[in-house]
């Protein structure tokens, strides 16, 4: 590896308007990355439990879990971050709290420190996720990638944005130190926020104004995921033609049938060829636009497999440029 | 099967004023929120207002909302009626409640404080603690008959039940007079009733938050305690008031298995806690207009397709087919909501077509959830 490539994104946050599958689309990423003896960690912090049923799995526990096969051979392991769990953790590893810890908690103390600060809680959510990115086990990194199902739009920015927010707390002291080193992992080429939509004016319009803030706040951004796209390219289809066609094939073919069809086929084109405004608007971004197809079988377990397939086939979006933040530890080797 | 959800019955009903909206994220909430206000002043004479927390900017443009000035503002263009339209600001809401309860002196202070600051515009429980405070202010005004309240776009719609309540505890909680008590500079160390857990926790947190918070935070509270008598008692109230036969709620939905779940979990919370659930509005269901079965026209286009490999006719029947299935998904899904929650009414809504962005879209999407329900397109 030549000294001034940046290195390959290894933290993969995946956001969105709410309803537009980035839950779906983090869990497909999650396998498409997880190619031959690589390791994955998908993991979830709004306590949602969103990704178990995906992949018919009971709840996700704090402790990572193996969760399934990834493509071609790797293995994904699921999560879900409690930020009150991470206090826990985070009071027993530097103040050697024991048991104290645990009365705290039951006196409702941990609840209260996490809801007291804004921000702290997610200083301990994206802490959590940095030491998944860095922990090395027996010589070599724990994870290949970690897959984020992350806070949808609205709230991104301010999740990812920890220096701001931690600005509130302590300068001083661990969290301070800490904080900090999370957001040199956040706005370096290690992560990749990809921006997930479906193709309709609401999500869109919110992928743009996301793209805008990340650009502002300086986080990289990585694919835009076009989600749930309808069907092939539209042709000319005639009452005429229709009739034939659906007598041909010892279909009903009276007028109100014709109708219907038409009308549904007349509607559906209208949606393709919005696709194709919306591909155009965001586009414009620079940035690569992935297409994943709606199934309209609805997402199971197969059906990540099949989004994942497509996901793989893009490859890896051409790398940007290095950014600030990248001489930082945290990529294997690096000599 | 589950009953029909009759909305212009409710709409109509002169004993309801307050309908709430509540579900996850991105399920059309503010829409349905500002169609059925709209429909209850046209069609049923109502004087109606609409609480709206966060819309998109269009819809907010297209009903006069764009003035944040946090009180009500008269929607123009009605065929007939009066509605009101308001967004939610939740730092204006805090600001007011504060100003109301307190000497304008005190209030000053109060507002100096940082932890206030930080209270009033970021913390989570905030924005549904404060929907409630603007729809119990409505209320008391007397100025409309019906309030339609679109609730916040939390990570579970559990959120707008327990925020307001997490809201209180963290204000008029046990733990900060605990560590106020033993913050330096105060001498009524409560530590004998914690033993040394509690000393830890103070000096830890002191050095995590910064010994300044826990000052802020205890003088901040302790104020509040002087002017109003605490957040929970406030808190309490309003959720009574969302328990009596005035008020409604309505789950909001989409056809998809999380927004499903979440919409099953939140009807058992609101009967569990007593509160008049009076139906699930299914949203964007899958418009299929034809009656025929994908398993037909996908067979008819797989014969047309042999002669003419590039046969629009077998396009056409492909487009009905995807249609078909993902409607059949969709009722599967569906089915999760009614084998969970057996007596909530419901009415299923396809969607219509482009967004809802203006007040002829919000017309046609209040007469279809009303009149037209759309549970039986496909036999």
């Amino acid at each position: 590896m030549s000294a001034t490539a940046p290195p390959l994104p290894r933290l993969h946050i995946v956001t969105g308007k709410g309803g537009t599958g980035k839950t779906t689309v983090a869990a497909a990423l999650a396998l498409a990355l997880a190619g031959p003896g690589r390791r994955v960690l998908l993991v979830e912090v709004e306590g949602r439990q969103g990704i178990a049923p995906l992949f018919d799995a009971p709840p996700l526990p704090y402790a990572e879990r193996h969760l399934a096969a990834g493509l071609d051979g790797g293995e994904v392991f699921g999560q879900a971050v409690d930020a009150d769990e991470a206090l826990l953790d985070y009071l027993t590893m530097f103040y050697k709290l024991g048991t104290a810890g645990r009365a705290l908690r039951k006196f409702g103390a941990i609840d209260f420190a996490t809801t007291i600060a804004p921000g702290l809680r997610d200083i301990l959510l994206t802490g959590k996720l940095k030491e998944a990115v860095s922990r090395t086990e027996a010589g070599r990194m724990a994870y290949d990638a970690v897959v984020l199902d992350a806070p949808p739009t609205g709230r991104i920015v301010k999740f990812l944005n920890v220096t701001v927010e931690s600005g509130r707390l302590a300068k001083t002291g661990p969290i301070g130190k800490h904080s900090r080193s999370v957001a040199r992992m956040l706005h370096s080429s290690l992560t990749a926020v990809h921006l997930v939509t479906t193709p309709a004016a609401m999500p869109v319009q919110e992928t743009l104004d996301a793209h805008r803030e990340l650009a502002a706040a300086d986080l990289p951004v990585g694919r835009i995921v076009l989600n749930e796209v309808v069907g092939a390219k539209p042709v000319d289809v005639t009452e005429e033609q229709l009739r034939e066609g659906l007598a041909k094939t010892g279909l009903p073919a009276d007028e109100r049938t014709v109708a219907a069809l038409l009308d549904e086929y007349a509607s559906s084109r209208i949606e393709i060829e919005a696709v194709d405004a919306y591909r155009d608007r965001l586009e414009r971004l620079g940035r690569p636009v992935a297409e994943l197809a709606l199934l309209p079988e609805g997402v199971d377990l197969s059906g990540l497999y099949q989004l994942a397939e497509t996901l793989r086939e893009l490859g890896e979006p051409a790398r940007p440029a290095p950014r600030a933040a990248d001489d930082v530890e945290g990529g294997p080797g690096g000599d | 099967m589950a009953t029909e959800l009759d909305l212009d019955a409710l709409l109509r009903d002169k004993d309801k004023h307050v309908i709430a909206c509540c579900g996850s994220g991105g399920v059309g909430k503010t829409t349905t929120a500002a169609a059925l206000a709209l429909r209850a002043a046209e069609v049923h004479g109502r004087r109606t207002v609409v609480l709206t927390i966060d819309p998109a900017h269009r819809l907010a443009q297209s009903l006069g909302m764009e003035a944040l000035d946090n009180t009500p503002r008269p929607v123009r263009g009605l065929e007939s009626g009066s509605l009101d339209a308001m967004m939610l600001d939740m730092k204006r809401t805090f600001d007011d409640v504060v100003a109301l309860h307190t000497t304008p002196d005190r209030a000053a202070e109060i507002f100096a404080n940082p932890f206030y600051q930080a209270v009033s515009s970021t913390f989570s429980g905030t924005q549904e603690y404060m929907a409630m405070e603007k729809l119990g202010q409505l209320r008391e005004t007397g100025e409309w008959d019906l309030i339609v309240l679109d609730t916040p776009p939390s990570r579970s719609a559990l959120d707008f039940l327990d925020a307001p309540a997490r809201l209180a505890r963290l204000l008029d909680g046990r733990v900060i007079r605990l560590l106020s008590a033993s913050t330096p500079g105060s001498r009524r160390s409560m530590l004998s009733l914690m033993g040394a857990s509690a000393a830890v926790f103070t000096r830890v947190f002191n050095k995590i938050l910064g010994g300044h918070l826990l000052t802020d935070v205890a003088e901040f509270t302790a104020s509040l305690e002087d002017t109003f008598g605490g957040f929970r008692k406030r808190a309490e109230a309003t959720f009574r008031a969302l328990q009596d036969d005035q008020t409604s709620f309505l789950v909001v939905a989409t056809p998809e298995p999380a927004a499903v779940g979440e919409a099953v979990y939140f009807s058992r919370r609101l009967t569990e806690e007593r509160m008049p659930l009076d139906g699930i509005i299914l949203n964007r269901l899958t418009p299929v207009r034809a009656s025929l079965s994908a398993e037909r026209a996908l067979g008819a286009a797989a014969i047309l397709e042999e002669d003419e490999p590039e046969s629009p006719v077998a396009a056409a029947l492909r487009t009905h087919a995807d249609l078909a299935r993902r409607w059949s998904t969709e009722q599967r899904v569906a089915a999760r909501y009614e084998a969970a929650c057996p007596d909530i009414p419901q009415v299923w809504l396809s969607t219509l077509g482009p967004e809802v962005v203006d007040l002829g879209g919000l017309r046609g999407f209040g007469a279809a959830a009303a009149e037209r329900p759309a549970r039986s397109h496909v036999e």
